[in-house]
């Protein structure tokens, strides 16, 4: 059941993941209707939604590692959903920032993106995550091609690393929260780098087919 | 929409607070069914109100022609949303957590470089000169003020009974820190500590604050005793003090010694100095949605800009 769940089965999962992904958002349009956010309600948006987007993000890496340390591959069939989540927790965050925060003042905003760094890998990080969310879907993998798609999706890795900047750069002095949110990426990057290297030594180590089935080698000259 | 919330609220228009935190009693004595009903479901979706200590004892103030007649920021904000990093750094943290300090028996040692150095009893130290009260601004560095009626008298009547020596340059102010309540990671380097030059310190405007409206000092706030300096970022303006030194060198500031680029031994407001991680233009007052944009020196340049003239502010940030 858990290792290959029914159709039916995935379909509920995915629901609840989505409603689950959905109650950080009412939490918050709910507080934010009844003035339940604290003295600083916007400060508390803006931290809340940039929290989640993080998380969601780090989430949605340690897909493929869950996955391949539990053998439940239908894990895999999250992970868009989550992607994109992450995504849209980022564009609210963002939206909050230079509607509610700045007040659409655009010489600020394009000041604070150009000249504050922390503000600077937080736009990239969004920006770069556009081509993401536009290609989260079957049609897009299909017109690309999986290798292209995929070679693709890999911004997420640095999408990932700038979120993570983002926090680290903007804490005025207790940086645990980011080192927190740093370690688990570099857990969820780690595991890859050390699973690719293991490939690499493996594919190494296979011994050279023996001399018989050799095959004389034809060398293409240039002309 | 949201978003249109009024900014200016008229000082006339706000309740006053004795009645907005009788309120369930008020509106049960007016007995307007309609009124009840406005208040449970008042009740049901407002957080928590922070409750006031009983050990918050009524403490009044004479009036000050220093204050703002700005409305005031309300009593659960000013006392919910606080920087007291010894009890965590997240803004609910201090209201939370700073209940575990006892605030008497304290004493405040005057120390340094003065003729009569002296330890100071804090119920003696309150009686010192006629509490006032002054309703200034407090900006903090992050990006949003406030405006707080403490309750307190000029630091200048403090330093004058230990009769400060004429080679006293500076205050520094030493705060309170205990291990065994407080948070034992070196956030910053505890216990913190901050400093004035000397006419900034004798100025009429920085105050000795043991009250906030008209009571004592919450601890979140920084009882018993906090310096303020209203026309400096709120760092400045040290909760919990123990030691006043008196010295000859500027001492070191806490923050200045965390981050040196970020925040210099001055540290007064100026929107034109951002910080390096964050404009200093604007700034957001509490209950406020729209951002503010920031005065030099908070406001109160009148009285104090001669204080730096032929300064380099952008250099002494």
């Amino acid at each position: 059941m858990l290792r290959t769940p029914s159709p039916l089965a995935l379909n509920a999962i995915k629901a609840l993941v989505f409603v689950l992904c959905l109650i950080p958002a009412g939490q918050l349009a709910l507080g934010w209707q009844a003035d339940t956010l604290g003295a600083n309600p916007i400060e508390t948006l803006t931290h809340a939604t940039g929290d989640w987007a993080l998380r969601l993000l780090l989430l949605t890496l340690a897909v493929t590692p869950l996955r391949r340390l539990s053998g439940l591959h239908w894990l895999l069939r999250l992970r868009r959903m989550l992607g994109l989540f992450a995504f849209a927790y980022a564009l609210g965050h963002f939206a909050i920032w230079i509607w509610l925060d700045l007040y659409l003042d655009w010489p600020a905003i394009a000041r604070d993106i150009l000249e504050r760094p922390f503000v600077t890998v937080g736009f990239a990080a969004l920006v770069l995550m556009i081509p993401l969310a536009a290609t989260s879907n079957t049609f897009a993998i299909r017109r690309m091609g999986g290798r292209r798609w995929q070679a693709l999706h890999r911004a997420t890795y640095g999408i990932a690393i700038l979120g993570v900047l983002h926090f680290w750069w903007l804490v005025k002095a207790d940086v645990l929260e980011p080192l927190v949110y740093a370690l688990v990426l570099a857990v969820l990057l780690g595991l890859r780098a050390w699973w690719r290297e293991q490939e690499r030594q493996r594919q190494l180590s296979v011994p050279p087919p023996a001399k018989h089935l050799q095959r004389p080698v034809i060398r293409i000259m240039p002309k | 929409m949201l978003i249109k919330r009024p900014s200016d609220i008229l000082d006339s228009e706000i309740t006053d607070r004795r009645l907005f935190e009788n309120r369930r009693a008020f509106i049960t004595r007016s007995g307007v069914g309609l009124a009840a009903g406005a208040a449970l479901w008042h009740g049901l979706t407002s957080p928590a109100r922070a409750a006031r200590s009983s050990t918050n004892t009524a403490l009044a103030g004479l009036p000050s022609a220093l204050s703002t007649d700005e409305a005031k920021t309300d009593y659960q904000s000013v006392t919910t949303y606080n920087n007291f990093y010894e009890f965590g750094t997240g803004k609910d943290d201090p209201a939370r957590n700073a209940g575990r300090m006892a605030v008497r028996p304290w004493t405040v040692s005057v120390e340094g470089l003065a003729g009569k150095p002296r330890t100071f009893d804090i119920d003696d130290l309150i009686k010192l000169a006629p509490l006032e009260e002054r309703i200034y601004r407090m900006r903090c560095v992050e990006g949003w003020s406030m405006v707080i009626p403490w309750v307190g008298f000029p630091l200048a009547a403090l330093l004058k009974e230990v009769d400060p020596l004429g080679s006293a340059k500076y205050v520094e102010f030493l705060t309170h820190y205990d291990r065994e309540i407080m948070t034992r990671r070196p956030v910053l380097d505890w216990p913190y500590g901050e400093g004035l030059r000397m006419d900034e310190a004798l100025h009429p405007l920085t105050l000795l604050a043991v009250g906030l409206y008209g009571e004592t000092l919450p601890n979140q706030n920084g009882a018993p005793v906090r310096l303020v300096v209203p026309w400096k970022y709120g760092f400045k303006s040290a909760k919990s003090i123990v030691t006043i030194r008196l010295t000859e060198k500027q001492p070191p500031t806490a923050w200045n010694r965390a981050a040196p680029q970020e925040y210099g031994f001055y540290s007064n407001v100026n929107p034109e100095v951002s910080h390096p991680r964050w404009s200093q233009a604007t700034e957001r007052r509490i209950g406020e949605l729209r951002r503010r944009p920031t005065l030099m020196f908070n406001g109160y340049g009148e009285q104090v800009a001669s204080l730096y003239q032929g300064m380099d502010l952008r250099k002494h940030y």
